[in-house]
C-alpha cells in the first residue's frame, strides 16, 4: 500500500515535471490597474481596453502594434466617390462566444448604440457625422456620413467602436461575449481575470491557449513578483528606475517603446493668471523637460514641444518655442504684472511620472517666482475636482489617446481652450480626405497651439514593456491601450 | 544618572540638534534639486549623498527633523493640554457623571486603532501636516487623561491633600496647586514616551501620503520614495529609517531614563 502511495506521487511529480518542461501554453500578464468593468464602449478606463482590445471584442478595422489601421470583422470596403459612403463587406462565419452568428444588423446595434441619444460612449466623437448606419444584407453594412470623413476606419478601429450582440449586451460589464481570439472566463476581483482561447475563432487560432491578467498595483510588488517569475510580462512598468536590473538580467527582456501619452503641465486657460498669454508662455519657458524626463522617468520618454506623438509622420518638432529660458519667462512675468511671482494649486494623479514629474516642475517654476502648491489627489478625486469640476490652476496628466488633438477644439474641455481659429482649422481637417492636406493641417493646428501655449508640453510616454526572455510577439509601443494576446508565443 | 538616561539623552539631543542647526545651516539647500547629480552614494561632497533628483540627503534629514518634532511637540502638547485637566477634574470628582462621562470618553478614543483614525481624518480633512497634528494629538488626549487621573487618585487620599482641604481650599485649587506638581514627573516620563510614538505616526502617515506634503521634507516619506530604489540605491531608505529609528530609541530610553531618574520609589528600591 504504502508503496502505491509512493508510486501514484512519483508519477505525479514526473508529470507535472513533464508539464513543466514542455513549452508553456499560457501567459500571466501583470497590469497596474484593475478594469472597474469590462465594457470597452461605455467607460474610458484603459485597463479595460487592456483586457479585452481584440481578446475578446473585435471591430470592424483594428489596430495593429506599429499603429496601422488593418481590416477587423470587415474584410473589406468600399468608398463612394464623394466620401460619404462607406459600404463594409464582412467577414464569413464569424461567431459570437455564445455561439450566435455576427451579422449586418449586430454592427448596426453596436454602432447605433454607440452613437445614440443616450449612449454612454467615453468618445462618442468618433461617431460624429455618422447619419445613418444600414444593413444591406447580412454580410454588408452601409455607413452614411454628413461629409467626408478622412478618419473614419481609424475611429472604428478604437476599443469604442467594438461590435457588441444585442442578445448579451445586457451582461457586458461582468461577462463580456465578443467574437475575439479568446472568451472570457473569470474575474476575481482584486486579483485577476482569465481568459481561454476560443476554439471557434474564425482566424488563426492563437499559439496561447490561456491568459492571465494579474492586477498589481504596487510597483514594489510589482517588482517583486516580475523577479519572482509569478508573472511573465508586465505590460507597463509603473516604476522606470528598476528597468536596469531587469535588463541586465537574462531572465527578462525589456521593450521600450512609445505610448500615445502626452504628457502635459495642463493650464486652466480662464482661470487668472493663466488666461495671459505672457503667463503661459513664462510657464513654458520655466520648465526644463530634460530635467523632468531625467528625474521623474529616469530618462525614458520624448521631448514634446506641442500636443502631438512623435513617432506620427505629421508630428513638428517645436520644442524651441518653449526652450527653457527662466530668465525670459521672469521678464515675460514682470511684463504681465507679476513681478514678484503668484500663487497657484498643481494637481498631481498617482502615476510617478505625475507625482514625480510634480515635484520637478514646482521646483522649476519656484526659480521663476511662482509657487505651486502641490496637491497629492487619487483618480476619483482627479476626474471630480480636476477633469469635470475644473477647479484647479496646473496639473499633469498624460493624454493617452492615439490623435486627440481635437481636445483643444472643445472649449468645454477641462483645461478651456477657446480659440475660433483652432476650431475651424480642426472644421477643416475634418472635411479634408486627402493625405498630404491632413498633414498640413495638422502641423498648422500644433504650430497654433505651441504659439499659444495653451498648456506646457513636457514629454511623450514611454512605453516600458518588461517580459521573460522568451516570450515572443508583445507589442513594443501602444498605439492604443491593448496587449494582443494572439500575437504571442513561448520562444522553443 | 544611568546609562539609559545618557544614552537617550544624547541621541535626542543630536536629533535635536539637527533640526536647530536646520534653521541657521544646512550643507545645500533642502529643496535645490539637481537631476544630473542624483543616487550619490555618500561622498565627500554629499556626506549621506543625495536622492533620486540629487537633493542633499543631510540636508532633508536635517530639516525632515524639524518637521518630526513640530508635529510630535504640538501632538503631545494637545494631549496634555486637553487630557492633564480632564484627568484631575475626573480625579477630582472620582465617581460622579463627570468622572464617568471623561473615562467612558476615553475608552471611545482608545477604542480605535489610532493610526486607522489618524488616516481617516487625513484623509476626510486633507493631507498635511496640520491635519496630521490633530489626528496624533487626539489619540493623546486619553494617554494623558489616564495617567494623570491614576496618579491623583492615590494623591488625593493623602494627609497633605486632607490638609489643603481643611485649609478650605476647593478642588480646583488643590488640583492645580497640589496635586498636579506631584504628577508632573510621571507626565514628564510619559511626554517623552509620547513624542517618540508621534514622531512614529508622523513617519507612519507621511509614508502613506497623509502628512507633510512636498517640498516640506519628511522622513516618511523619504522612505516611502526610496522604496522601489531599494535594490539599486539602498542608503536612500538607509538614511531617513535610521533617523527614524535612532530618534525613537533615543526618546525612550531617555524615557526609561527619566523615569528612574524620577520616580522616587524606584530610587528607593534601587538604593
Amino acid at each position: 500500500m504504502a508503496f502505491r502511495t509512493f508510486a501514484v506521487a512519483a508519477s505525479s511529480a514526473l508529470a507535472l515535471m513533464a508539464g513543466s518542461a514542455w513549452a508553456k501554453d499560457g501567459v500571466t500578464i501583470g497590469l497596474q490597474l484593475e478594469p472597474p468593468h469590462l465594457d470597452p464602449t461605455s467607460a474610458a478606463a484603459q485597463a479595460i481596453d487592456s483586457v479585452v482590445y481584440s481578446n475578446i471584442f473585435e471591430g470592424l478595422t483594428r489596430f495593429m502594434g506599429d499603429g496601422s489601421v488593418v481590416p477587423g470583422l470587415a474584410e473589406s470596403w468600399e468608398i463612394s466617390g464623394d466620401g460619404t459612403v462607406y459600404t463594409f463587406k464582412l467577414r464569413e462565419g464569424v461567431r459570437f462566444h455564445d455561439g450566435s452568428t455576427m451579422d449586418a444588423e449586430d454592427v448596426k446595434f453596436s454602432l447605433d448604440r454607440a452613437r445614440g441619444e443616450d449612449s454612454t460612449n467615453a468618445q462618442k466623437a468618433l461617431f460624429e457625422g455618422i447619419t445613418a448606419v444600414n444593413a444591406v444584407d447580412p454580410q454588408t453594412v452601409q455607413i452614411t456620413l454628413d461629409a467626408p470623413n478622412g478618419s473614419l476606419l481609424f475611429n472604428l478601429a478604437w476599443g469604442d467602436a467594438v461590435i457588441v450582440a444585442p442578445e448579451s449586451i445586457d451582461g457586458i460589464k461582468t461577462d463580456p461575449v465578443g467574437t475575439g481570439a479568446y472568451t472570457f472566463q473569470e474575474w476575481v476581483q482584486g486579483d485577476r481575470i482569465t481568459l481561454a482561447r476560443n476554439p471557434e475563432y474564425w482566424g488563426d487560432q492563437p499559439a496561447l491557449a490561456s491568459a492571465t491578467f494579474k492586477f498589481i498595483s504596487d510597483p514594489t510588488a510589482a517588482f517583486a513578483a516580475m523577479m519572482a517569475e509569478d508573472i511573465d510580462a508586465f505590460d507597463n512598468f509603473p516604476a522606470p528606475e528598476n528597468l536596469p536590473q531587469f535588463e541586465a538580467d537574462p531572465r527578462f527582456q525589456v521593450l521600450v517603446g512609445s505610448t500615445e501619452g502626452e504628457t502635459i503641465l495642463s493650464t486652466n486657460n480662464k482661470q487668472p493668471p493663466f488666461d495671459d498669454v505672457r503667463v503661459r508662455q513664462a510657464l513654458a519657458h520655466a520648465i526644463d523637460r530634460q530635467s523632468i524626463i531625467d528625474g521623474a522617468m529616469f530618462g525614458y520618454g520624448t521631448p514634446i514641444g506641442t500636443h502631438f506623438a512623435p513617432h506620427n509622420p505629421a508630428y513638428r518638432d517645436l520644442t524651441g518655442h518653449s526652450a527653457h529660458d527662466p530668465d525670459k519667462a521672469r521678464a515675460l512675468l514682470a511684463e504681465a504684472g507679476f513681478a514678484d511671482g503668484f500663487e497657484t494649486t498643481l494637481h498631481l494623479p498617482p502615476p510617478s511620472y505625475a507625482r514625480r514629474g510634480g515635484e520637478i516642475v514646482a521646483a522649476q517654476l519656484a526659480t521663476v517666482g511662482i509657487k505651486a502648491e502641490i496637491i497629492n489627489v487619487e483618480w476619483a478625486q482627479w476626474l471630480e475636482s480636476v477633469f469635470r469640476g475644473k477647479s484647479f490652476g496646473l496639473t499633469i496628466i498624460s493624454h493617452t489617446e492615439p490623435m486627440d488633438i481635437g481636445i483643444y477644439a472643445r472649449p468645454e474641455y477641462y483645461f478651456q481652450y477657446d480659440s475660433k481659429q483652432f476650431q475651424e482649422l480642426m472644421a477643416k481637417l475634418n472635411a479634408t480626405t486627402d493625405p498630404e492636406a491632413r498633414t498640413a493641417i495638422l502641423q498648422e493646428a500644433q504650430e497654433k497651439i505651441s504659439a499659444d501655449y495653451v498648456n506646457g508640453y513636457l514629454f511623450q510616454l514611454a512605453k516600458l514593456g518588461v517580459a521573460k526572455a522568451g516570450l515572443q510577439g508583445l507589442w513594443e509601443n501602444a498605439p492604443t491601450a491593448a496587449i494582443d494576446l494572439s500575437a504571442l508565443s513561448w520562444a522553443e | 544618572m544611568t546609562r539609559n538616561l545618557i544614552l537617550g539623552g544624547l541621541l535626542s539631543s543630536l536629533m535635536l540638534l539637527a533640526a536647530a542647526a536646520s534653521f541657521l545651516w544646512t550643507p545645500f539647500d533642502h529643496a535645490a534639486m539637481n537631476i544630473p547629480a542624483k543616487l550619490q552614494t555618500p561622498n565627500a561632497q554629499h556626506w549621506l549623498g543625495t536622492d533620486h533628483f540629487g537633493r542633499d540627503l543631510l540636508s532633508m534629514i536635517m530639516v525632515g527633523a524639524r518637521t518630526s518634532i513640530a508635529v510630535a511637540l504640538v501632538a503631545v502638547g494637545i494631549g496634555m493640554g486637553a487630557g492633564v485637566p480632564l484627568g484631575l477634574a475626573a480625579a477630582a470628582r472620582k465617581g460622579s457623571w463627570l468622572d464617568e462621562g471623561i473615562m467612558r470618553g476615553n475608552d471611545l478614543v482608545f477604542a480605535f486603532p489610532s493610526l486607522v483614525i489618524a488616516i481617516l481624518i487625513t484623509a476626510v480633512l486633507g493631507a498635511g501636516a496640520v491635519n496630521a497634528i490633530i489626528a496624533i494629538g487626539i489619540f493623546n488626549i486619553p494617554v494623558f487623561a489616564r495617567i494623570t487621573r491614576g496618579a491623583a487618585l492615590s494623591l488625593w487620599e493623602r494627609e497633605f491633600i486632607l490638609a489643603a482641604r481643611v485649609a478650605g481650599k476647593g478642588a480646583a485649587r488643590i488640583s492645580a496647586e497640589h496635586i498636579l506638581p506631584n504628577v508632573m514627573n510621571l507626565l514628564i516620563v510619559q511626554g517623552t514616551i509620547q513624542f517618540s510614538l508621534g514622531i512614529l505616526a508622523e513617519a507612519g502617515l507621511s509614508y502613506v501620503g497623509l502628512g507633510a506634503q512636498p517640498p516640506t521634507p519628511s522622513w516618511g516619506r523619504m522612505l516611502a520614495d526610496a522604496q522601489t530604489m531599494v535594490s539599486f540605491a539602498p542608503h536612500l531608505a538607509l538614511v531617513p529609517g535610521l533617523a527614524i529609528i535612532l530618534t525613537v530609541l533615543g526618546l525612550n530610553l531617555l524615557g526609561d531614563g527619566l523615569r528612574d531618574h524620577l520616580d522616587p520609589k524606584l530610587r528607593v528600591a534601587r538604593a
